[in-house]
């Protein structure tokens, strides 16, 4: 049923691919081990930056995690049919991108062995039980539809009636996600940074552009290695969403400047002034992010604006880089270090991640990695199938070893 | 052909990883007889009945946290009638002494007894200085 | 009987759900038992309270008694690395501790006096709202924040939610950094978050907290703020006190006489 079959039989740079991988995850587990040993202490947290790399990806990430509604909706409410090709690799990026962020929730933790905890005593009024709630239910919802959905393609026949119902309920349950993890952040009083009403919108933004931007260049990535094309109307209505996007989010990110600097209430103003135009006597590393990243995401915003960028498929791929690199900064770390600077005190503390926590981190990437190389490996190992069955010579450059069993 | 070598390399590992507990605990030299305990020299009696305590002493003490820690309730109305103030540092090792009452079961019995001791203090330790 | 493996599966699924959700529904936590929100005859609801009274602190500027009170009674450790520092009582300098009520032309020796800080045991706290397991908590029948260290997962979301950075994190094993080590109380573990419960196992004795005793200058009143003849009442009532982030809606019941 799972077909893991399919991913045991690949090239030799399918094979040093997977293998350094492993490896990465194998350094991140022996890493991780040393953090459960010696504490949390490892990491370049601290007393008033009391979350940072790790909640950074895992914000990050549930954003990535939610983008695939923006596949799944145009497909499957609207029937836009350009997007058949791809959806399923939404899906397992979906997949990939939930179990990445628990990944990271849970080595975040002090006390990982009581995790269970948040089951067994649960707290409505926390919105980390809701956070648990919501993305455990989007990881459910991503891989019943997943199995069902390859299945039947395998099997040629149609999938079952309830599957609808199950894809039309991951559409609002997508965007729950994410807005979950935004109430995680703009529900504290003591925050002034996140305690806004545009943080869920933003993130939400900033999600619809970084996620369908990583589907764009999987999509490039696996056209140039096994030859199965999702189509050309698929990769130019893909890089739209990614345009509009990532507008809105550079709307929203105006919105906050205003706001902060017309009031000019300190409260407001400090923490834009740390992260984009520096203090006087700080040299702080936030500062080099926070002004990276907006430039970044102009020079992102520029390129995709432009008709003859945005369909060339190589300048495609460079603004889809810039533009997931440009929301990595600002949501993977800015928003997480600058939400704790300056403290409740007054306190300038200087957050840099350490080697342990960067190993983990690169660990925990590399899972993701290899879930989505195993993934979609099966998928288009069926699809191909598929492919070759019906029209033999469409697409495919290189021979995908098929299963005759 | 050349999967009998991976099948032979698989089937070794096997029998080394499920023999671990054989030959770990003759490299150990454990022996059979029980734990020498030592009991404590005044009291007699404890909190609980000692066949109690040999099945149920954990349960007895989540009982006492959950009461102290999140009810406020201190005081324990014991099976004899005497009243106690829940503590495991300040009642239990009042009378027992945990390296040769306690740990010496723990350890025979391989129960690495999580965490209580990683916050609840010996009180011997206290005596001794720390760096 | 012949029975299909489907069918043999989709029962085996049915019995499995059926017995582990009546285990985890045995499982759920059943609400924290306590005396009701009216408190009994015997001890009626209290609500914890403490006046700071600045003035009096201020007498001997270098005085650390509170806080080796509370250190040496909590077995609190020192670490040397500033990063992973822990405290439940300790001082700022008044400028940041009452950023939003310092005054232009302001006394500049006022500006940098040392100002205790410490949790506010809030009305209506914050981080309990988002402790996800319930390991801090508001006891109904005193008002005290508690904290339990055997629930705590170290998420530090708690962390995240105080608005004043009254609580710290156990960054690594608290044991090597306890200068003397008190078996009276329990240490903490690395993993879990600490700050000050206004020494509840003292409270239990009916004893004040211990940094409360300790004061040279008696400068901390703490009593029940519900009780209309306490002491903490009677100065609330006759002078202006300030508390700190009011504006929040947290409720501080932490008062500072300047």
């Amino acid at each position: 049923m799972f077909m893991f079959e399919k991913a045991a039989h690949g090239s030799t740079g399918y094979w040093a691919w997977v293998g350094t991988l492993v490896l990465t995850l194998a350094a991140g587990f022996l890493t991780y081990l040393h953090q459960l040993n010696y504490g949390l202490g490892v990491t370049g947290m601290s007393r008033n930056v009391t979350w940072g790399l790790y909640i950074g990806q895992f914000t990050f990430l549930v954003g990535v995690a939610a983008s695939a509604v923006m596949v799944v909706l145009p497909y499957y409410l609207h029937n836009h049919k350009e997007f058949a090709r791809m959806t399923i690799l939404g899906e397992f990026l979906a997949i990939s991108a939930v179990t990445m962020c628990v990944l990271f929730i849970f080595v975040d933790m002090g006390q990982p062995a009581r995790v269970l905890n948040i089951i067994r005593y649960p707290r409505p009024n926390s919105m980390m039980f809701w956070d648990m709630i919501s993305l455990t239910g989007y990881w459910v919802l991503n891989v019943v539809i997943t199995l069902v959905t390859l299945h039947s393609q395998q099997t040629e026949t149609a999938p079952p009636a309830w599957i609808k119902f199950v894809i039309v309920l991951s559409i609002p349950w997508a965007i729950s996600i994410h807005t979950v993890t935004a109430f995680l952040y703009s529900g504290l009083p003591g925050r002034s940074f996140w305690l806004t009403a545009i943080l869920a919108p933003r993130f939400l933004a900033s999600a619809f552009a970084s996620g369908p931007a990583l589907l764009i260049l999987l999509c490039l990535l696996v056209r140039k290695v096994t030859g199965y094309d999702v189509g050309k109307a698929a990769l130019r209505g893909l890089a739209m969403i990614v345009t509009y996007a990532m507008l809105v989010n550079v709307f929203f990110v105006f919105m906050e400047f205003f706001t902060a600097f017309y009031s000019q209430i300190p409260t407001l103003t400090e923490h834009f002034e740390n992260m984009y135009l520096g203090v006087a006597g700080e040299a702080s590393p936030l500062l080099v992010w926070g002004r990276a990243s907006l430039l970044l995401m102009a020079v992102a915003v520029l390129m995709l604006l432009v008709p003859r960028i945005r369909t060339n498929d190589t300048f495609l791929a460079a603004a889809c880089i810039l533009t997931f690199l440009s929301l990595w900064i600002d949501k993977g770390l800015c928003l997480v270090v600058c939400g704790f600077t300056p403290s409740p005190l007054g306190t300038m503390t200087r957050y840099m991640p350490t080697l342990p926590e960067a190993v983990i981190t690169l660990a925990v990437w590399a899972a993701g990695a290899l879930m989505v190389t195993v993934f979609y490996k099966i998928a288009l190992s069926v699809m191909v199938e598929k492919v070759r069955i019906t029209v033999p010579h469409y697409g495919v450059t290189r021979e995908a070893r098929v299963e005759t069993a | 052909m050349r999967e009998r070598l991976w099948i032979g390399a698989g089937l070794a590992l096997f029998v080394i990883l499920v023999t671990y507990p054989v030959w770990h605990a003759l490299q150990a030299h454990s022996s059979t007889k029980g734990p020498n305990l030592v009991f404590p020299a005044r009291e007699k009696e404890c909190v609980a009945p000692t066949s109690f305590m040999k099945t149920s002493h954990m349960k007895l003490l989540v009982d006492w946290r959950e009461s102290v820690v999140r009810n406020d309730r201190h005081t324990y109305v014991a099976f004899n009638g005497k009243t106690y103030d829940m503590s495991l540092t300040g009642t239990c090792l009042r009378c027992h002494d945990k390296r040769q009452f306690c740990d010496r079961c723990h350890t025979y019995a391989g129960i690495e007894t999580p965490f209580c001791w990683d916050c609840h203090v010996d009180p011997s330790l206290a005596q001794r200085s720390v760096p | 009987m012949k029975i299909t493996r489907k069918e043999f599966l989709r029962l085996a699924a049915a019995g499995w759900v059926v017995v582990s959700g009546r285990h985890l529904l045995a499982l759920l936590d059943s609400p924290d038992k306590g005396s009701t929100a009216e408190g009994t005859a015997a001890s009626p609801r209290k609500r914890w309270g403490m006046v700071i009274d600045t003035k009096k602190c201020r007498k001997d500027e270098g005085c650390t008694s509170c806080e080796e009170a509370c250190d040496k009674a909590h077995n609190i450790p020192a670490f040397k690395n500033p990063a992973h520092e822990i405290e439940w009582i300790w001082r700022e300098p008044f400028r940041k501790v009452f950023s939003a009520d310092q005054t232009p032309y302001m006394e500049e020796s006022l500006l940098d006096l040392p100002t205790l800080v410490l949790c506010n045991h809030c009305d209506n706290p914050p981080c309990v709202r988002v402790c996800p397991t319930g390991a801090t908590w508001k006891r109904e029948e005193d008002g005290v924040v508690m904290m339990d260290w055997h629930r705590c997962i170290g998420c530090r979301y708690c962390m995240a939610a105080c608005p004043y950075g009254s609580r710290s994190f156990n960054w690594e094993d608290p044991r090597p950094a306890i200068r003397e080590l008190n078996p009276g109380f329990p240490t903490r573990t690395k993993g879990v978050v600490e700050k000050c419960t206004f020494c509840t196992e003292r409270l239990a004795k009916g004893q004040a907290p211990a940094c409360v005793e300790a004061c040279p200058e008696k400068s901390m009143t703490f009593g029940d703020l519900i009780n209309p003849l306490s002491e903490v009442r009677q100065i609330l009532g006759s002078r202006y006190v300030l508390r700190r982030k009011p504006e929040l809606g947290t409720g501080p019941n932490v008062y500072y006489l300047i």
